[in-house]
């Protein structure tokens, strides 16, 4: 059997059945980063009607180890999963998750992420610089703005992609923002005010770069025969893809475009049994301006460098044809520093229709892509609320 | 040549000696692969390109083109003292694998840089122990 086969066997047999975010998101100096874990956790279980001592599967990425959440939350889990490969592995968890739900290896999964990204609050930083501190440290690279620009500088290069149309990326999701009371910024923005912001590391001014805040958020799965008993209507997880390629941009070879982020794409499509055109709602990891065009592109919705076209004549906005980061994105309503689990928390709650102002009207697929490190990792989600 | 502040680069692999000796003697090293030709970067103890353990060194021609840039208005490494803003920079090789640096002895100014614009690497000396690689617009022939 083909591979691609063997994962559609995998579709609709788990389903989404509670997210949550951490009881507040934002500059929180008071609150260490385990308590942000635990609040989502406990958020998490009681959206979805269960209780924390149901959980027997958890899967988390960043400093806390699975086994350390497992202790601080007082629980035994049978299947633990600390995949770690930048800000997407709480998608690509998603694919781990189901997998283990279908062969019984647990029955309650909860993916989780706590970041006092902003505050630094109870943290250890540990960072492997093994190779970046011999070859790209010493020249001032060392944070995220100082690598996502050279993809972004070479796109402009081969497509003529402009500042102007990033900046109607930041644009854009900053309309949503406006429609979530949980996001850090409501006020409108204009391309102007965009190209004129603090210029931080060309192309990218301070606008087009995205929040840094401490929040959490969870998700929890269980099988779908068990979905139906939870409290909400539950969400499928129709199709899932992940791929990893490179750590350092230098060795992302078709650069500006993104191998890791097209597979990941391609096989959750494939999964899922549905096409670019089926979809009425996306979420794309946000962290620069540059980055959820370049994902559309990567992923076949749009030939290169036309991605920016899906955020151009308010398609991508409140009463577009394509909604696009409909809780205000990592641009403007959150980003921890690992922000895939936002994405999958908004996901699930438009497909159940909780989004009040903000709700996508009729929406039934809703795919979630994003990336890890410098588009290094990709994971992707093809949700819905049919089978 | 400047001579420029900035951390060491640390730590090292010693698969990696022969390209930081190289520096030293202001060459530019790269690991190349005896069963499909191709160089690599970083230095690593198999080709990433058909996985064959069996490498040699060539000394590169100095000579790439600019991939890619940024121009760093904000400094995110404080211990890089160079004055912002100045350039960081994808070079592509001549022989093929792409390096991250700074281009030097240009204006950081973005109507001035262009991708692909012909580039040749500068050696600067930090300490005894190690020379780094930079690049600069390459002189017309």
């Amino acid at each position: 059997m083909a591979q691609h086969d063997f994962m559609r066997e995998l579709s609709n047999t788990a389903c989404i059945v509670g997210a949550a975010e951490s009881d507040e998101m934002g500059i929180l100096p008071h609150k260490s980063q385990m308590a942000l874990h635990l609040e989502s956790i406990s958020n998490a279980c009681a959206d979805a009607g269960l209780k924390v001592s149901d959980v027997d599967g958890i899967f988390t990425a960043g400093a806390h180890s699975p086994a350390l959440i497992a202790e601080a939350l007082g629980v035994t889990p049978r299947y633990v999963d600390g995949t770690s490969v930048g800000g997407c592995s709480f998608i690509i968890m998603v694919e781990h998750a189901i997998a283990a739900l279908h062969h019984h290896l647990c029955d309650v999964a909860v993916i989780t992420h706590g970041e006092s990204g902003r505050s630094q609050v109870g943290v250890t930083r540990v960072r492997d610089t093994s190779i970046a501190g011999c070859y790209e440290i010493p020249y001032g690279f060392g944070a995220p703005p100082t690598w996502f620009g050279l993809i972004t500088t070479r796109h402009m290069h081969e497509y003529g992609t402009t500042l102007e149309q990033w900046a109607q990326v930041a644009v854009s999701t900053r309309q949503w923002a406006a429609l979530n009371p949980k996001a850090m910024y409501h006020d409108p923005l204009t391309i102007d005010q965009v190209l004129k912001a603090k210029m931080i590391a060309y192309p990218f001014t301070v606008l087009n770069i995205c929040l840094v805040t401490d929040a959490g958020g969870a998700i929890v799965l269980t099988r779908a025969d068990r979905a139906r008993d939870c409290a909400k209507k539950p969400v499928y997880v129709r199709g899932t893809g992940e791929a990893t390629e490179h750590v350092s941009v230098t060795q992302m070879h078709g650069l500006p475009l993104s191998k890791a982020t097209r597979m990941s794409g391609e096989r959750a499509m494939k999964m899922a049994g549905v096409s670019h055109g089926d979809f009425d709602h996306l979420m794309l990891y946000d962290a620069f301006t540059s980055g959820p065009p370049i994902m559309l592109e990567s992923m076949g919705f749009a030939k290169p460098g036309e991605g920016v076209s899906f955020f151009e004549n308010g398609k991508s906005t409140p009463g577009g044809s394509l909604p696009i980061n409909t809780n205000g994105g990592g641009l403007s309503y959150t980003h921890t520093g690992m922000y895939g689990m936002f994405p999958l928390i908004e996901a699930t709650r438009q497909l159940r229709g909780e989004c009040g102002a903000r709700q996508v009207p009729n929406v039934k697929l809703s795919l979630v892509n994003g990336m890890g490190g410098m588009l290094s990792a990709a994971g992707t989600a093809v949700l819905s609320n049919e089978k | 040549m400047e001579q420029l502040e900035r951390p060491l680069p640390a730590p090292l692999a010693p698969e990696a000696k022969p390209y930081w000796e190289g520096l030293k003697q202001d060459k530019l090293m790269l690991p190349q692969c005896k069963d499909c030709g191709k160089a690599h970067f970083y230095p690593r103890i198999l080709c990433p390109h058909c996985h064959s353990r069996n490498l040699t060194w060539i000394e590169a021609s100095g000579r790439g083109k600019l991939y890619a840039f940024e121009i760093l208005h904000r400094s995110f490494n404080p211990a890089v003292k160079t004055p912002l803003p100045y350039v960081l920079a994808m070079i592509e090789l001549e022989e093929g694998p792409r390096m991250l640096s700074n281009l030097i002895n240009i204006k950081p100014d973005p109507a001035l840089i262009r991708c692909d614009m012909p580039v040749q690497v500068v050696y600067s000396k930090l300490n005894d122990n190690f020379t780094l690689p930079f690049f600069q617009p390459a002189k017309a022939n």
